[in-house]
């Protein structure tokens, strides 16, 4: 029956997720661990509650930090993507310097644009964007390139001009390669707002997460990183939903039918 | 006074490079196609069929010789939008519904308006009979629905002439059928002049009033029949003695290409 079907599909999931949360509480409380080695899930759950006016007053920059990030470092990436799509001498002699660049770890540009652009919030946009912008240019570039040979002559019957084909073609034969780039960047643009926080900041959940390893807080430590996982969560599943609305075709017969 | 006749070739010669290798796809290939008549186009897979409609619709462009199309130069009568053109596969916009698909060419090239007395994209999807299928998507659609589509497209403004690359070469045989004589009394009902390409032997003799039967390697003209058969035409007409011995007569000729 697809009714009792579904009811499986998701309590199935909360029963693996009890179970593992029993086991940990278990293993705590059967090798006496002590506390400031790892928390037991409900000192955790207590932490959240007694804690949570604080938590959220750190969450509220780091997630500032990455919806900035999101925004600068997406947009750039689609205008690079484009410029890469019309001049293919640019994409040349630009991509090979994108490769390397993105080779360098994020953990390492961190201090340099801690360096470069001071302590406030926007090293942390900066580092959360160039991590979200490789991936999408990347897929962008992928995806506005992925134009059948058929429609290009269609639109050449049709003596379209290259702004209509762009427009008409191009962008939206793009939008599936573009979000499941913004999907990625959803999580990566919080990681780089972390990463950003780790270098002498004073709030955000970089910064507690510093801070309680330092006071071995334990159970303030995994309270913070759920909170972070958690908005990284939320920001995916929004950006999922936007996807939904928006392309509503049969991807996988885009370009062939 | 003699008239214009629809497309006109003389001596026509394309020289493909690959890898350095000169390729003659057509060569000196000179025919005349008279307005309103219906021409199909037949030889084995290499003869440049395809190469010769794409000559004539301004998207290859012949190494040597001249065309003419209504006594234009190919790129005024496309520009002009007196070419339709029907692609192998349907070469719709997946995120477009049927209508949108058809309304494509009033929104690029500069036409936002349909010429006096020409049909509307409404009109031409009852033509093509999908008059209840507007808003579909195109994976919503059969095979043969989606070619229906992009026929009634390709005729949106009143083309006067329509070339048409293996429309139904990907069809199953009884909508192939259905469609053969569905696009006889389309050609009836607007008088349009129709360039076809086939690598089907019947379709080619069921559809033509003349069979312009090419060879290949380098892709030339073989040899130009005349078909005989009482009009309008019928699907059961291919089984009388007349229909099977032209067709037996083109398979002659075919095979000794």
């Amino acid at each position: 029956m697809p009714g009792r079907d579904r009811w499986r599909r998701r309590l199935l999931p909360l029963i693996g997720g009890a179970t593992l949360l029993f086991i940990w509480w278990a293993l705590i409380a059967i090798f006496h661990v002590r506390s400031f080695i790892a928390p037991s899930p409900d000192v955790v759950v207590t932490t959240l509650y007694n804690k949570f006016a604080m938590l959220m007053a750190n969450l509220a920059p780091t997630a500032l930090e990455a919806l900035c990030g999101f925004a600068v470092g997406n947009t750039a990436a689609i205008f690079v993507a484009t410029v890469f799509v019309h001049r293919k001498s640019v994409e040349q002699a630009f991509f090979p310097i994108a490769v390397l660049l993105h080779s360098i770890p994020v953990v390492a540009t961190a201090p340099i644009l801690v360096l470069l652009l001071g302590n406030g919030l926007a090293p942390k946009v900066a580092i959360a964007a160039i991590i979200c912008f490789f991936p999408t240019l990347v897929n962008m570039v992928r995806g506005l390139e992925s134009v059948s040979p058929q429609s290009m002559e269609l639109m050449h019957v049709l003596s379209a001009t290259k702004w209509e084909v762009f427009f008409k073609l191009r962008v939206p034969t793009s939008l599936p390669y573009l979000f499941s780039a913004l999907r990625i960047a959803a999580s990566t643009a919080t990681i780089g707002a972390i990463v950003g926080e780790w270098i002498g900041s004073q709030v955000g959940i970089g910064a507690l997460i510093i801070q309680a390893t330092y006071n071995f807080d334990s159970a303030l430590l995994y309270a913070t990183v759920l909170c972070g996982s958690c908005f990284s969560v939320v920001f995916f599943q929004v950006i999922r939903l936007i996807e939904r609305k928006v392309v509503r075709w049969d991807t996988g017969a885009a370009t062939t039918t | 006074m003699a008239t214009t006749p629809a497309v006109e070739l003389r001596d026509v010669t394309v020289t493909f490079t690959n890898d350095r290798r000169a390729v003659t796809a057509l060569e000196r290939i000179s025919l005349t196609v008279a307005e309103g008549s219906f021409l199909t186009l037949l030889g084995p897979s290499g003869c440049g069929k395809s190469t010769l409609l794409r000559v004539i619709a301004d998207i290859v462009q012949p190494t040597a010789g001249s065309v003419r199309v209504l006594g234009e130069t190919p790129a005024e009568a496309r520009r002009n939008r007196h070419i339709g053109f029907v692609f192998q596969d349907a070469a719709l916009l997946p995120w477009r519904s049927a209508l949108d698909n058809i309304r494509l060419p009033l929104e690029v090239g500069g036409r936002r308006t349909l010429p006096e007395g020409a049909m509307g994209p409404e009109e031409l999807l009852s033509l093509v009979g999908l008059a209840d299928w507007k808003n579909a998507l195109p994976h919503e659609l059969s095979g043969g629905m989606r070619q229906r589509v992009s026929i009634a497209r390709a005729l949106l403004g009143g083309p006067r002439v329509l070339l048409m690359d293996e429309p139904f070469g990907a069809l199953d045989e009884i909508t192939r059928d259905r469609l053969n004589e569905e696009l006889l009394r389309i050609w009836r009902e607007t008088g349009t002049t129709i360039v076809f390409v086939t690598h089907s032997i019947y379709e080619a003799a069921f559809l033509g009033q003349q069979v312009l039967m090419m060879a290949a390697h380098p892709g030339r003209v073989r040899e130009v029949v005349s078909i005989q058969l009482p009009e309008p035409r019928n699907v059961s007409m291919r089984e009388t003695t007349g229909f099977i011995e032209q067709a037996a007569h083109l398979r002659a000729v075919l095979e000794n290409c």
